[in-house]
C-alpha cells in the first residue's frame, strides 16, 4: 500500500517536474529570442557586418528564382570577371533555412519581407540550440543540468557575438545543428536504437550544409569511438551510434555540392574511415571471441595480428606516400593551421589576415565565456563520477574545442556550448548537494522521519541517467546507490533495485551531507556568481555584441553621433552609377557592395582565388600609373577605399593596407613588404617610406585630408600624415561620406 | 539630342538656326569656329574657306583676342570644330586658354592649327599639347635648297614644293616654320614631311651653328587622331591656305615641269575632309550575338555553346553611310586575356559576322571589336556576356565509363537482398 501511494506521489512530482521543466525551457527560449534583440531596438531591422550581407542577397535569390536556380546560379557580379559559382560554393544551409521560414510565412499568409526573415534567424535558432543543449545535458547528466546548460548556453556572450538579430551568418544556424547532432549521437549511444542513428545523420546532413565547422564533428565522433573502443567500452550500441552516421552521413555530405567529392578525398574526412575500419575490426574481434574458446581465440589472435600488422604496414605506407606527395598532405588551408598555428601566419597570409582567424586573447575568454571558465574544471570532474560513454564525450568534446578556440577567435563559438554543458553540470551538480545538505539539516532541525527525507532526495533531486542497459545499469548501482532508471519497460526491475538499495543509499547519503552554514553560503556564492554571469551577458548582448557594423555610434560630449557611411556611399554607387560598372575595393566590402550597391565587384569576401585578391592588393599597393594599369585591365571604373582617419574609425584600409602588401607581394614579387616599412615600423607620417607615400593606398585615402583640419592629423594612427599636398593624376574622386 | 541642342543654341543665338550639330548619325562637323588674327585673312585664304562652306560648314570668324569668345556655354560645346589661323596671338579673348582647348579635343572636337613663323608661344603650346614641337627658334623657317619652288619673289628658297605624300599630283607649296613629332606620342602622323634636304633655320642670319632639325625629320603638315577620334591637323604655314598659294603655278627646282596649279587646294580640301570628318569615319551598329540556330540574343552563355557574332560597319562618305569592306576586322571573346580571336568574314555589304564555340571557361567575357586602321577612326566596341557552366542536369548521363559502377551498386542491392532473405528464413 505505502510503495503504491509512494508510486502514485513519484509519477504526480515527474509530472509536475515535467510542466515545470516544459515552461523553464520556454522560457529559456524566450530568453534566448529576446536577448538578442538589442541590436534592433538599440538599431535597427538590419543585416550587419559583411557575410550577413552575401547570405541576405542569397536568400533573395533564393526566394525569388527557387531552389533550381539557386543551385545552379553562376553569379557574374562578383570576383569579375572570373564570376562565381554560387550554387556550388556556398553552404547552403542557412539561406534554405531561411528561405523555407519565408515560404512557409507567405503561404500562411504572413507577409514578411526576406529581410525580416533573415534578420530574425539568428535569433530563433538560438533558441533552438538552448533546447538542444538541454536534450544533450539531459542524456549526459540528467535534467537538472539540461535546464542550467540551456539557460546558460542562452545568453552566453560568446554565442550573442555571431547570433545578435541581423547577424545573418552561417554560424547562427550550425551551432544548433552542431548540438542536436551530438545530442543524437549521444541518444544512439544511450539506447542503440537505428531511428536516433538514422536522425543523427540527417541532423549531420544539415550540419554539413550549414557550416564548414561540421569537420568538426566528423573529427570529434570518430575520436569518442576509439577512445570507448580503447577504454574497452565497445558495445553494439556504440557500433549503431557510428556505423550509420559515416555511411550515410557521407553519403548525404557528398550531395552537398561544396563538399561533393571533398567526403571521401581530403584528409579532414580521413579518421572517420579509419576509425570506421577499426570499429569493424573490433566487432569481428569479439564476434570472434564469442564463438571461440579462450585457447582457439589466443592462437587467432596472434595468426590475425602477425598477418595484420604485415598487411597494415604496407597500406600504411602506401598511404602515407599518397598523402605526403600532395603539398598541403591533402589538408585544406583553414585545417592545417588548425593543428598547426603557425601555419598560416607563415604561408597564407589571406587567412592569417582575418581577424576572426587569430588566437584569441586571454581577456576574451573572460568576455565570452565568463564565468563559465570557473565552471568548466567542476564540470569535468563531475563527468567523471562516474564516467560514461556520454560524459566521456562531452569531456571529450570540450579538451578538443579548448584547443581549438585558443588557435581560432572564431572557434570560441564551438567552445562556447561546451562550455554551457559543462558549466550547467557543474551548476546543477553543486546545488543538487548543497540542497541536499539544506533538506537533510533542516529535517533533522525540523524532527521528521529520515527515512521519508532520503527517499525523497533521492527520487527528486538526484540527476537520473536513463537508457543504460540493465547490465550496465546493475554494476553502476552498485556503484553508486542513488541511480534510478526512468523507462517504463524497467519500471518493475528498477523498484526492485530501488528498494533493495534504499537502505544502503541512506546509510551513505548521510555521509555526503555538509553542514548547514557552509551550503548556505554555497548557494549563496553560487547564486551571486550566476547573477553576475547575467549581468555580464546582458552588457555584453547590450553593448559590445549589438552593433551592425555598417552603421557607427560613437559618443563625444556633444552627445552620440551617428556614422551612416557605409550605407550612403553604396547607396551613391547604387544611384549614381551604371549598372555594369566595376567597383574595386579590398575584399572586406564586396559582399556588402553587391548586396547594397548592386554593383560588381573583384574580390569579395569568399577568398576563393588568391591571385585575384593579390591583385587588386598589388594595385592598392602600387603607385597611381601602375595601379590604373591594373584597374584597367580589369575594367574597373571606381575604386571604394574606407579611411577612418578622420573620425577616428580603426578597422580602415591604411590599417589594412599591410595585408594588402603582404598578399599582393605573396604573388607578386615585386611588391615588397620592407619597401612600406621604415626599420620595420608601419608608419605614415614624414617618416614613412617614399614607396609608401606614394601608393595608391595613401594617396587615395589622405587627397585633400589635408583640407580637413589643416595640419592632416590622422586620430587613428595618432600622427600627422607624411605627405599633405598631392593631386591624383590618374584618378579622380567622384564621392566622399 | 539634336532637338535639344537646337534649343540651346535658338537660345544662345550666336550661331545661325537650324545648325545641325555633330552626331554619330552626321559624324561631319557643322560649326566651325576660326580665330583669325586679323579679318584680312578671311579675303586673302577665301577659296579655302570657300571650299569648307560650299560642304556646308558653317564658319564663324573671330578675332583671337575677341573678349567675347567661348568654345562652351552652360556646359554645352557651341563648335564642332576650331581652326587657328591666329599664329601671332599671345593670348586668346573670352574664355579660352590652352587647357580649354585641350578640353575641346578631350570631348571629341576637331582642331586646325596653322602656324608661321613667329608663332606666338600660345600657339606653341597648343602644338606641344598636341605632340609636335614647332622650331624653338622663332624665326626659323624651313628651308631647303634642292627642293625648293622656283618662284620670282623668294630668293632664299623658304618656298617648298613638297610632293611627300600619297598621291601627289602637284607638289604642294609651303612656306613656315617646321616641327618635329614627339617620339612618345603614337598618335601623331606627318602627312608632309619636309625632304632630305631641308633643314630649318633663320633665313635673314648666317648659319653659325647646325639647325637642330634636319632632312626628313622636319614635319610640315601632321595630323593627330586622338583615342577619342578627334582629328587635329597642325602645319607651320597659315600661308599655304592661302588663295596666293591656291592659286599659284609650281616648278620644283630641278625640274622642267610646271604645273599650272599648285596642290595645296587638293591637299588641303582632302585633309580637312578628313579632319572634319567627312572621310574614314567608320560606325559599328546592329552588334548582335546567338547561338547558331537560334535568333534571340542571351542574356547568358554556356561554356560550350556555339554563337553566332556580328555586327554592321559603316563607313561616312560625307553624306550618307556606305557599306565598309574589309577582310581585317576580328572579334575577340575576351576575359582578360582573349579567348578566341576570330576574322569576321563580311559579304561586302557592311555585314561582319563570325561563328565559334565558347570555351571551355566560364566567367564574364566580352565581345571586343578593336579595329585601328590608319586614316579611320577607331572602332572599339565591347560587349559583356556572362558564360555559365552546365546546369545540374545539362550533364551527361549514363556514362559508358560509368557503367561498372551501376552495375557493382545494383549486384550489392540485389546481393544484400538475398544475403537478408537467406540469413533471415534459412534457419
Amino acid at each position: 500500500m505505502a510503495a503504491a501511494a509512494k508510486a502514485g506521489e513519484a509519477t504526480l512530482r515527474h509530472a509536475f517536474g515535467n510542466v515545470l521543466s516544459f515552461f523553464i525551457l520556454l522560457l529559456i527560449g524566450v530568453l534566448a529570442f529576446s536577448i538578442r534583440l538589442f541590436s534592433v531596438i538599440k538599431y535597427e531591422s538590419v543585416i550587419h557586418e559583411f557575410d550577413p550581407y552575401f547570405n541576405y542577397r542569397v536568400t533573395q535569390f533564393l526566394t525569388k528564382n527557387g531552389i533550381y536556380d539557386f543551385w545552379n546560379w553562376f553569379d557574374d557580379r562578383t570576383w569579375y570577371p572570373l564570376g562565381r559559382v554560387i550554387g556550388g560554393t556556398v553552404y547552403p544551409g542557412l539561406t534554405l533555412t531561411a528561405g523555407t521560414i519565408w515560404w512557409l510565412l507567405n503561404s500562411l499568409n504572413i507577409p514578411l519581407s526576406v529581410e525580416t526573415v533573415c534578420v530574425f534567424t539568428a535569433p530563433i535558432f538560438s533558441a533552438f540550440a538552448s533546447w538542444a543543449t538541454y536534450l544533450l545535458t539531459k542524456e549526459v547528466k540528467g535534467a537538472g543540468a539540461g535546464l542550467t546548460a540551456a539557460a546558460l548556453l542562452a545568453m552566453v556572450p560568446s554565442y550573442i557575438s555571431r547570433s545578435v538579430a541581423g547577424s545573418y551568418d552561417n554560424e547562427a544556424v550550425a551551432i544548433f545543428a552542431l548540438i542536436i547532432t551530438f545530442y543524437l549521437y549521444i541518444k544512439t549511444l544511450n539506447t542503440g536504437s537505428l531511428f536516433y542513428a538514422t536522425l543523427n545523420a540527417i541532423a549531420y546532413f544539415y550540419m554539413v550544409c550549414s557550416w564548414g565547422g561540421y569537420t568538426f564533428i566528423i573529427n570529434l565522433i570518430p575520436m569518442h569511438v576509439l577512445l570507448c573502443i580503447v577504454t574497452g567500452r565497445y558495445s553494439s550500441r556504440l557500433y549503431i551510434a557510428y556505423a550509420p552516421l559515416v555511411v550515410l552521413g557521407t553519403l548525404l555530405a557528398a550531395l552537398v555540392p561544396v563538399v561533393g567529392f571533398n567526403a571521401v578525398m581530403t584528409s579532414e574526412h580521413f579518421a572517420s574511415f579509419l576509425v570506421f575500419i577499426i570499429l569493424h575490426v573490433v566487432a569481428l574481434v569479439y564476434y570472434i571471441k564469442g564463438i571461440l574458446s579462450p585457447k582457439m581465440f589466443k592462437v587467432a589472435v596472434t595468426l590475425v595480428v602477425s598477418v595484420g600488422l604485415v598487411v597494415c604496414c604496407a597500406v600504411i605506407a602506401i598511404l602515407v606516400a599518397l598523402v605526403a606527395s600532395s603539398p598541403t598532405k591533402g589538408w585544406s588551408g583553414r585545417s592545417l593551421s588548425l593543428l598547426d598555428p603557425t601555419y598560416a601566419s607563415k604561408y597564407i597570409p589571406i587567412i592569417a589576415s582575418v581577424s576572426e582567424h587569430q588566437p584569441p586573447t586571454w581577456p576574451s575568454y573572460f568576455m565570452d565565456i565568463n564565468v563559465l571558465a570557473f565552471l568548466v574544471p567542476a564540470g569535468i570532474i563531475a563527468c567523471f563520477l562516474p564516467l560514461s560513454d556520454a560524459s566521456s564525450f562531452v569531456v571529450l568534446y570540450i579538451v578538443t574545442s579548448v584547443y581549438f578556440s585558443g588557435v581560432m577567435v572564431r572557434l570560441m563559438l564551438v567552445f562556447a556550448p561546451a562550455a554551457c554543458i559543462m558549466s550547467g553540470i557543474a551548476l546543477s551538480q553543486a546545488f543538487d548537494v548543497f540542497t541536499r545538505s539544506i533538506k537533510f539539516q533542516l529535517l533533522r532541525i525540523l524532527g521528521f522521519s529520515e527515512a521519508d527525507a532520503g527517499d525523497g532526495s533521492s527520487a527528486n533531486v538526484v540527476p537520473e541517467n536513463d537508457a543504460v542497459k540493465v547490465d550496465k545499469s546493475e554494476e553502476t548501482i552498485k556503484e553508486r546507490p542513488s541511480r534510478k532508471n526512468k523507462k517504463k519497460e524497467k519500471e518493475q526491475m528498477e523498484k526492485a533495485q530501488a528498494e533493495k538499495t534504499s537502505a544502503k543509499s541512506k546509510t551513505e547519503k548521510r555521509l555526503l551531507v555538509l553542514p548547514m552554514e557552509l551550503s548556505v553560503i554555497g548557494l549563496l556564492l553560487l547564486v551571486f556568481m550566476g547573477a553576475f554571469y547575467v549581468v555580464h551577458c546582458v552588457w555584453a548582448a547590450a553593448e559590445a555584441y549589438s552593433a551592425p557594423s555598417i552603421v557607427l555610434t560613437s559618443y563625444t560630449h556633444e552627445g552620440l553621433h551617428v556614422f551612416d557611411d557605409f550605407r550612403e556611399a553604396y547607396a551613391w554607387l547604387r544611384h549614381n552609377t551604371e549598372v555594369d560598372d566595376k567597383v574595386a575595393s579590398w575584399w572586406d566590402y564586396g559582399y556588402q557592395t553587391t548586396a547594397m550597391a548592386n554593383r560588381t565587384v573583384i574580390v569579395d569576401n569568399n577568398t576563393w582565388n588568391n591571385t585575384h585578391i593579390a591583385t587588386v592588393g598589388t594595385a592598392m599597393s602600387s603607385p597611381e600609373k601602375a595601379a590604373w594599369e591594373i584597374f584597367n585591365s580589369l575594367d574597373v571604373k571606381y575604386v571604394l577605399v574606407v579611411f577612418g582617419g578622420l573620425v577616428g574609425y580603426p578597422s580602415d584600409d591604411i590599417n589594412k593596407f599591410l595585408w594588402m602588401v603582404r598578399i599582393g607581394g605573396g604573388v607578386f614579387p615585386h611588391i615588397k613588404e620592407p619597401d612600406y616599412l621604415r626599420d620595420g615600423q608601419y608608419r605614415i607620417d614624414s617618416q614613412a617610406t617614399p614607396t609608401m607615400l606614394n601608393c595608391l593606398m595613401y594617396k587615395l585615402s589622405y587627397y585633400r585630408f589635408v583640407e580637413t583640419d589643416g595640419k592632416g592629423f590622422d586620430r587613428v594612427r595618432r600622427t600627422e600624415i607624411g605627405k599633405k599636398y598631392f593631386k591624383l593624376t590618374h584618378f579622380e574622386e567622384v564621392r566622399q561620406s | 539630342m539634336a532637338k535639344l541642342l537646337l534649343y540651346l543654341t535658338l537660345a544662345t543665338s550666336l550661331i545661325p538656326l537650324f545648325s545641325v550639330a555633330f552626331s554619330p548619325e552626321n559624324p561631319t562637323d557643322r560649326r566651325v569656329l576660326v580665330l583669325v588674327d586679323d579679318f584680312a585673312i578671311k579675303s586673302s585664304h577665301s577659296l579655302y574657306f570657300g571650299s569648307l562652306t560650299s560642304r556646308g560648314f558653317q564658319l564663324e570668324f573671330k578675332l583671337a583676342d575677341d573678349p567675347n569668345i567661348g568654345l562652351q556655354r552652360y556646359g554645352q560645346y557651341l563648335y564642332d570644330a576650331l581652326v587657328l589661323f591666329c599664329p601671332s596671338v599671345e593670348r586668346f579673348g573670352g574664355s579660352i586658354d590652352v587647357a580649354s582647348i585641350v578640353d575641346f579635343v578631350d570631348s571629341g572636337h576637331d582642331l586646325i592649327v596653322a602656324a608661321d613663323s613667329n608663332a606666338s608661344d600660345l600657339i606653341r603650346e597648343v602644338a606641344t599639347e598636341c605632340g609636335v614641337d614647332f622650331d624653338e627658334d622663332p624665326a626659323a623657317m624651313v628651308i631647303d635648297h634642292i627642293n625648293y619652288a622656283v618662284s620670282n619673289f623668294d630668293g632664299d628658297h623658304t618656298l617648298i614644293a613638297s610632293d611627300d605624300f600619297i598621291k601627289a599630283d602637284a607638289p604642294v607649296l609651303f612656306q613656315g616654320i617646321g616641327h618635329s613629332l614627339n617620339p612618345a606620342n603614337s598618335l601623331v602622323l606627318k602627312v608632309l614631311s619636309a625632304s632630305s634636304s631641308a633643314y630649318s633655320a633663320n633665313p635673314k642670319s648666317k648659319l653659325s651653328n647646325p639647325p637642330s632639325l634636319t632632312g626628313s625629320a622636319i614635319s610640315l603638315v601632321s595630323v593627330v587622331q586622338a583615342r577619342n577620334n578627334a582629328r587635329i591637323l597642325i602645319t607651320g604655314s597659315l600661308s599655304m591656305f592661302s588663295n596666293r598659294f591656291f592659286r599659284s603655278g609650281v616648278q620644283k627646282a630641278g625640274s622642267s615641269i610646271k604645273h599650272e596649279k599648285s596642290g595645296n587646294e587638293q591637299f588641303l580640301t582632302e585633309i580637312s575632309k578628313w579632319v572634319f570628318h567627312e572621310r574614314g569615319h567608320l560606325k559599328a551598329v546592329n552588334v548582335r550575338h546567338h547561338k547558331v540556330g537560334e535568333s534571340d540574343e542571351p542574356a547568358i552563355y554556356r561554356i560550350n555553346d556555339d554563337l553566332e557574332y556580328s555586327v554592321e560597319i559603316y563607313e561616312w562618305s560625307g553624306t550618307s553611310w556606305e557599306p565598309y569592306v574589309s577582310d581585317d576586322v576580328q572579334v575577340q571573346f575576351y576575359m582578360m586575356s582573349p579567348y578566341v580571336l576570330k576574322t569576321l568574314s563580311t559579304d561586302q555589304k557592311g555585314h561582319y559576322s563570325a561563328e565559334f564555340k565558347v570555351p571551355d571557361v566560364y566567367g564574364v567575357f566580352q565581345f571586343k571589336v578593336e579595329y585601328q586602321r590608319l586614316g579611320y577612326t577607331s572602332l572599339s566596341l565591347s560587349k559583356q556576356i556572362p558564360v555559365r557552366p552546365y546546369r545540374h542536369n545539362e550533364y551527361e548521363r549514363f556514362l559508358p565509363a560509368a557503367y561498372p559502377y551501376y552495375g557493382s551498386a545494383f549486384s550489392m542491392m540485389a546481393g544484400f537482398f538475398i544475403f537478408t532473405i537467406v540469413h533471415l528464413y534459412s534457419k
